[in-house]
């Protein structure tokens, strides 16, 4: 798994040199870099545009460049009710976006499609996107979306980077 | 897709001892078909419009919508008037409070209950705050599809001072349920009034600096005065209310035309533009910031002490401490909730001054708890009505400030 | 109020079906087909000037014979009166005339009734689905006999079997 050590410089002591496996620093790059898209579908979309206003700073977690294209962006936060006529639009999204990318399903309409039990609505975006972090509420507050995200973190560096897929995961996501 | 020439690669016939007198093909045009949304970060929420341009001036554009349509109409016939209430607060979500009251004053009509007077001005203060942060939103994010990214910040760091208010009310920021059938769900803390006091001092100034940013700003201006002009008939043709028909010249607002709750004891008035541009809209809606705070300063004077519910038994919920500890409210609470109030047969028609426009619900009730039919008449849907119509001409840039200046919202408009 | 239902009496007799007050509205039920005049009447006619539409909706009563009624509301800033026009159809037949040239707003308000409730209308600009897609062939969702979740169109998503890109 790999420790990260801080250890002391020969010379002088000073706490300047830091051991860790590779897989370590590529994770903890991708944590601090996520670059969320801008994917808001319903009243949690107003949650998350406060999230990332002036009094939570959402870019103090690295996640604050919102990128309107899912080819420059590594996570879609799915922020409001899943209708089934968006459907394949979150789906053609999501596949455009580029490896490795996350999906955080915000609010209790893309968990589980909430009070909306109708004709139209998907119970839930885990039906046609896999999806990593639920954060329930109906909207969660910016805190909520924060814990969501930084738990994304902790999952991010528990991943294995340098691993190779196994074959039917690889043929499936041939072009 | 069509055969046609590339005009690139057609060959100019060049006379070498007259180079001057070539003769250019005629310049062949043809319309773009050009999709924005329904994924678009300016689309403010889930919409696509099909927009036919020629060059960059738009010939036709076709709103595609019903990407956030939840059935919640028919959500309304299954469960009793009191359940509806949390789906109100999702329709126009960034202004869950009015349509909190444009419902409760639907049902107190049909049932002809009156709400009583404390009540009354607590809703109206609410309202009222509801439309400031409304307000704010809205310029917040005009502002920033149009570039000004400073408004934005400063719009959403004082709207979090009355978010935080909302909460300390009823405990939710957004989606808040406070207003109930017959009245309101609590009273204010002496806290909330100190607060709403200092805010009210703190608030006017601060819109005063929205403003400099952009009253006098050569780009503003440029992009929003003469951009989506609409004539006051057209305007009540299509339906159009709120600030966007203001904006025109017609001075409609339900709080002067049809007055209800305490609007009729407080002095205040009703901006109206000239040109029915987008920088006539705008200003409407900062005068109406500065209007709301004089509103609620007013009713903060005139406010008495007195019951915050109406006192009819079989439509209104009892107070929540009282149900846990009372039998017979426990067994009122029991009751409306599973089975509903009886309400009369027939059907009303109930508009409300929204921020955004009138909004509306229509009830047929065919007696029993639950409405027979429930529509909501939505301002955001109507004005999508007259998009095609309101921006024949501009350019694609304007698109995006004409989404704003209706300030529309999918929630609402979907439904 | 009354008295603007007298004067529709008076101008186009034997059309009113109905007359309803009641808290304070006003709703006039006429016959299908003398709609668009009464409608071009309401707005035309100077003591009425009814030139800003409300809303259209329409409700379902399957028990009643003519099933179906649409409903235009319109009010008047002149005069600031409200009054809703009503009218019924048989579900055989189940077509109106549509109102667009008198009141634009009533284009997508009518194509909103036609995609929940399946009532057509004559001589409408467009006439197709507005809040479901184009090709929702399960039905009309807003009639009574339409079950609340659909009819599974909501659980199955065909476009995961297409190959991407």
């Amino acid at each position: 798994m790999g420790l990260i050590q801080l250890g002391g410089h020969e010379k002088d002591g000073s706490p300047d040199v830091i051991t860790l496996t590779v897989e370590k620093a590529v994770n903890w790059a991708r944590k601090g870099s996520l670059w969320p898209m801008t994917f808001g579908l319903a009243c949690c979309a107003i949650e998350m545009i406060a999230a990332v206003s002036s009094r939570y700073d959402m870019d103090r977690y690295g996640a604050g460049v919102f990128r309107a294209s899912p080819r420059q962006s590594d996570l879609m936060i799915v922020a409001g009710t899943v209708c089934r006529r968006m459907a394949p639009v979150i789906r053609k999204i999501y596949d455009q976006m580029p490896e490795p990318k996350y999906v955080i399903a915000m609010g209790s309409c893309a968990t589980s499609g909430n009070i909306y039990d109708s004709y139209s609505v998907v119970q839930g975006v885990d039906r046609f996107v896999p999806v990593d972090i639920y954060v329930p509420g109906c909207p969660p507050t910016p805190e909520a979306l924060f814990d969501g995200i930084l738990k994304l973190q902790e999952r991010i560096m528990q991943k294995r980077v340098f691993l190779s897929q196994p074959k039917e995961v690889k043929d499936a996501l041939k072009v | 897709m069509a055969q046609f020439e590339d005009q690139r690669t057609t060959v100019y016939k060049v006379d070498p001892e007259h180079p001057e007198s070539e003769t250019l093909p005629t310049l062949r045009t043809e319309e773009l078909l050009l999709n924005m949304g329904p994924q678009h970060p300016s689309t403010h929420g889930v919409l696509k419009v099909i927009l036919e341009l020629e060059g960059e001036r738009l010939v036709k554009s076709t709103p595609v919508m019903g990407f956030l349509h939840r059935g919640v109409e028919k959500l309304a016939e299954e469960g009793t008037y009191h359940q509806f209430i949390p789906h109100t607060d999702r329709l126009d979500y960034v202004c869950a409070m009015y349509n909190n009251f444009a419902y409760c004053r639907a049902v107190e009509k049909l049932m002809n209950i009156t709400v009583p007077d404390r009540a009354e001005y607590l809703r109206t203060i609410v309202a009222e705050i509801q439309r400031i942060i409304g307000h704010q939103f809205w310029l917040g994010t005009q502002a920033l599809d149009i570039g000004a990214m400073t408004v934005f910040f400063y719009c959403f760091r004082d709207r979090e001072i009355l978010l935080d208010w909302f909460d300390e009310l009823c405990g939710a920021r957004l989606t808040t349920s406070w207003y109930r059938i017959g009245g309101v769900e609590r009273d204010f803390t002496p806290s909330l009034f100190a607060k709403l006091k200092q805010f009210l001092d703190y608030f006017p100034p601060k819109i005063d600096e929205y403003v400099i940013f952009l009253e006098k700003n050569r780009i503003w201006l440029a992009r929003t005065k003469g951009v989506a002009v609409i004539s006051a008939e057209d305007a009540l043709s299509f339906g159009l209310s709120g600030p966007t028909l203001r904006g025109s010249g017609v001075d409609y607002d339900l709080r002067k035309y049809e007055p209800y709750s305490a609007y009729p004891k407080c002095e205040f008035s009703v901006p109206v533009g000239k040109n029915g541009d987008t920088y006539d809209r705008y200003w409407i809606r900062v005068q109406e910031m500065y209007e709301s705070v004089k509103i609620i300063r007013q009713c903060l004077e005139q406010i008495q002490d007195g019951p915050i519910m109406a006192d009819v038994p079989s439509v209104t919920l009892p107070p929540k401490e009282r149900v846990f500890t009372n039998l017979e409210s426990m067994i009122q609470q029991f009751k409306l909730f599973s089975q509903g109030f009886n309400a009369p047969p027939g059907e009303i028609y109930c508009g409300t001054e929204a921020h955004k426009g009138e909004l509306g619900f229509y009830i047929v009730s065919t007696g029993g708890g639950k409405p027979y039919r429930l529509k909501i008449r939505a301002p955001s849907f109507i004005h999508m009505g007259a998009f095609d119509h309101m921006s024949k001409g501009y350019m694609i840039a304007d698109a995006v400030t004409i989404f704003g200046t209706y300030d529309i919202v999918m929630g609402e408009c979907d439904r | 109020m009354s008295q603007l239902a007298k004067r529709i009496e008076d101008t186009f007799p034997g059309a009113c079906t109905r007359v309803v007050e009641w808290r304070g509205d006003l709703a006039v039920t006429v016959k299908s087909e003398t709609l668009r005049d009464v409608a071009r009447f309401l707005r035309d006619d100077p003591a009425m000037r009814f030139d800003y539409i409300v809303h259209v909706s329409s409700v379902d009563w399957p028990d009643d014979e003519e099933r179906f009624e649409v409903v235009y509301e319109v009010y008047s800033i002149r005069t600031r009166q409200r009054i809703r026009l009503k009218t019924r159809v048989p579900e055989s037949d189940c077509i109106v005339d549509s109102l667009t040239d008198i009141w634009k707003g009533a284009d997508f308000m009518e194509r909103e009734v036609y995609d929940m409730m399946g009532i057509r209308f004559r001589n409408h600009p467009d006439l197709r689905r507005i809040l479901m897609p184009d090709e929702y062939d399960e039905g009309y969702p807003l009639r009574k006999d339409f079950p609340l979740r659909g009819k599974g169109w909501r659980d199955t998503f065909e476009f995961l079997d297409e190959p991407t890109r």
